[in-house]
């Protein structure tokens, strides 16, 4: 069980008679970087908050890092990291007392804390920022900063909910080599991503339609079986399909 | 432990970096200590009357001006008509209308009664009612002095047998209006405080988003409550520092019980509102709709506490209301200790219902509030 970074199985979640996520199984190995794709109402964000403890499920099994999310979700949220779609850092605190107070609710001491404040205000170019208010800084800043912040505590492995969305081209780029660097201190990556050419750069990609994971291979494998030139394709075949509409 | 340090740095640093925040925290407790004890209150002054004067004699113009030397009446104009004077009464110029008819004096020389008319303008019934028990006892005081200068006169030795009420008025015995209102209005200022802050401060992170991101991080419930509470309990403590001393040295006060008492049960009362305000933050999910619950609440158990009206004089089933009216307990606390100096085994019973309250509250907030939905 350990060997996975995420293991899921038969994972559902419904609302009344609305079945958001429809009995999912796959498996996230541990160091990978996976992305989670799926046209908007798929059951993405609802899969991911049931893996990171946010949502309870319906039925089915589901081990984040080892820990069963049903009765260990609080052991699981020490070891993950999340980054939500909207920006959930304090606009009204400063780019250090952000980090400072992330750090600290996952128990850095502060030594460590100010250790990592200096290396990751340096490694985003940030140190000049780090008494601005995090509201005043440009979208695709802030997310590099929630990026960075979701990993300060080093954690196994990290949810990041369409970090990109919104931001310009040069930015995503920047972004991924942040998410790059994560991924070789050994964290493990669950991105979201509505851009196609962002989950070429994933070791593996599955894709949702109407709350179930039709597909689940690497990039090149899913372009062969579906004679296709980019995941795009792949992904336009298969959504194509769907019965639930973009709502 | 260490968590929770983080979290209350983080809150006091949102706190006060809300420029709306600080003139909330330090001039709204004194604002309203000063408009609310000198604005709200029912003692008369300077009443505008009319007088119409039929008998103008020593004896009608001796009533008139003990009627003006109190200061609680204002001759605003005399006529000549009682169709004039009313006219006035109608338009709002003066409150009530002294009507003397013509032989006052001469009746009262030889002995006999009589009668002077009185019309008030009673759209605000209090203020009616006022009126007529101070023009009361100002009549009754003027036919006193005439009888006894009728005795003197007839030299009559006969002794009147009548009965005396002399009142003797215990706690506040200059029955001062704003000694007994600032014990009621530093309640208000104290309930605000814990009732809207703490409670607005959670659905704030709701709406903006970042409840999410909380609640995925270790932060324990707890530990994210008491973040919430404490900050807006040191504030709300400090506001009630700022009202008791501008009470008693500003006002007057007597401060007659223990201050220690008095800042214990505040500091429970405190949690009772702020578990109010946290479990609205609980079923609400803007600032809007937990804004509006809070102020509904509010006016319900203001208007019921017996800060503006007596609790005894409600009606049956509105007493068996304020049992669960927490700013009725805090109100009569309040007065019980300051103006009458009432100790534990006085208001012990009080404090009891107060915890209660409080444990509830808290334990069905930190219930109802959930990491998992």
């Amino acid at each position: 069980m350990n060997d996975f970074a995420i293991e899921a199985k038969n994972l559902t979640k419904t609302f009344g008679a609305f079945t958001a996520v429809d009995s999912i199984s796959f498996e996230v190995s541990k160091g990978e970087i996976f992305g989670f794709l799926g046209a908007n109402g798929a059951g993405k964000t609802t899969a991911m908050k049931m893996l990171t403890g946010l949502l309870a499920p319906s039925s089915g099994k589901a081990f984040v890092n080892g820990f069963d999310v049903y009765t260990e979700s609080e052991q699981i949220k020490k070891s993950i990291g999340y980054m939500s779609q909207k920006f959930s850092l304090y606009n009204d605190l400063t780019v250090a007392e952000n980090i400072e107070f992330y750090g600290g609710v996952y128990g850095l001491s502060s030594k460590m804390l100010s250790k990592k404040t200096e290396e990751l205000l340096r490694s985003v170019n940030f140190t000049e920022l780090k008494d601005s208010l995090a509201g005043s800084l440009p979208l695709g800043w802030k997310q590099k900063l929630a990026f960075s912040i979701s990993v300060l505590h080093n954690p196994q492995l990290v949810f990041l909910d369409e970090p990109t969305g919104g931001v310009d081209p040069v930015t995503r780029r920047q972004f991924w080599e942040q998410i790059y660097e994560a991924s070789d201190r050994g964290i493990t990556v669950f991105v979201t991503t509505h851009y196609m050419d962002e989950a070429e750069y994933c070791d593996r990609v599955s894709i949702m339609v109407d709350g179930k994971i039709e597909v689940l291979d690497n990039p090149e494998n899913l372009k062969r079986s579906f004679s296709a030139n980019s995941v795009e394709d792949v992904f336009i075949a298969l959504a194509r399909g769907a019965k639930r509409g973009d709502s | 432990m260490k968590t929770l340090r983080f979290i209350l740095k983080k809150e006091f640093l949102q706190i006060f970096r809300n420029k709306g925040m600080l003139p909330i925290i330090f001039v709204m407790p004194v604002i309203q200590l000063l408009v609310l004890s000198f604005a709200a209150t029912y003692e008369l002054k300077q009443v505008r009357f009319g007088l119409v004067d039929f008998d103008q004699s020593m004896a009608s113009r001796e009533l008139v001006s003990r009627l003006q030397s109190g200061g609680y009446f204002k001759l605003e104009s005399a006529f000549f008509s009682i169709e004039k004077a009313k006219k006035e009464l109608d338009n709002g110029s003066v409150k009530m209308i002294l009507q003397i008819p013509s032989g006052l004096d001469k009746k009262l020389n030889e002995g006999n009664s009589a009668q002077v008319q009185i019309l008030i303008d009673a759209v605000d019934g209090s203020t009616a009612g006022l009126i007529q028990s101070y023009m009361a006892s100002i009549i009754s005081d003027y036919n006193q002095e005439q009888q006894a200068g009728i005795f003197i006169r007839s030299s009559a030795r006969q002794q009147m047998a009548s009965i005396n009420i002399i009142p003797s008025n215990w706690y506040n015995p200059d029955l001062d209006y704003i000694t007994y209102m600032v014990p009621g209005i530093i309640v208000i200022l104290v309930s605000m405080i814990g009732l809207f802050l703490s409670g607005m401060n959670v659905v704030r992170e709701y709406e903006i988003g970042t409840i999410e991101q909380l609640n995925v991080t270790p932060i324990r419930k707890s530990e994210f409550m008491i973040g919430k509470l404490l900050p807006f309990w040191i504030i709300g403590m400090f506001d009630l520092c700022i009202g008791l001393a501008l009470a008693r040295f500003g006002f007057h006060i007597p401060f007659l019980g223990s201050l220690v008492t008095i800042l214990i049960i505040a500091g429970i009362y405190l949690i009772v509102v702020q578990g109010l305000g946290l479990f609205i933050s609980t079923i609400t999910h803007t600032q809007q709709q937990a804004m509006f619950i809070a102020w509904f609440i509010m006016v319900v158990f203001v208007l019921m506490g017996g800060l503006f009206t007596p609790i005894e004089s409600m009606p049956e089933w509105a007493q068996q209301l304020t049992m669960i009216n927490p700013v009725a307990y805090f109100i009569e606390i309040m007065r019980m200790v300051l103006l009458k100096g009432a100790g534990w085994m006085e208001v012990y019973k009080a404090v009891l219902v107060l915890l209660a309250m409080g444990f509830g509250l808290m334990v069905l907030s930190i219930n109802r509030y959930k990491k998992t939905s």
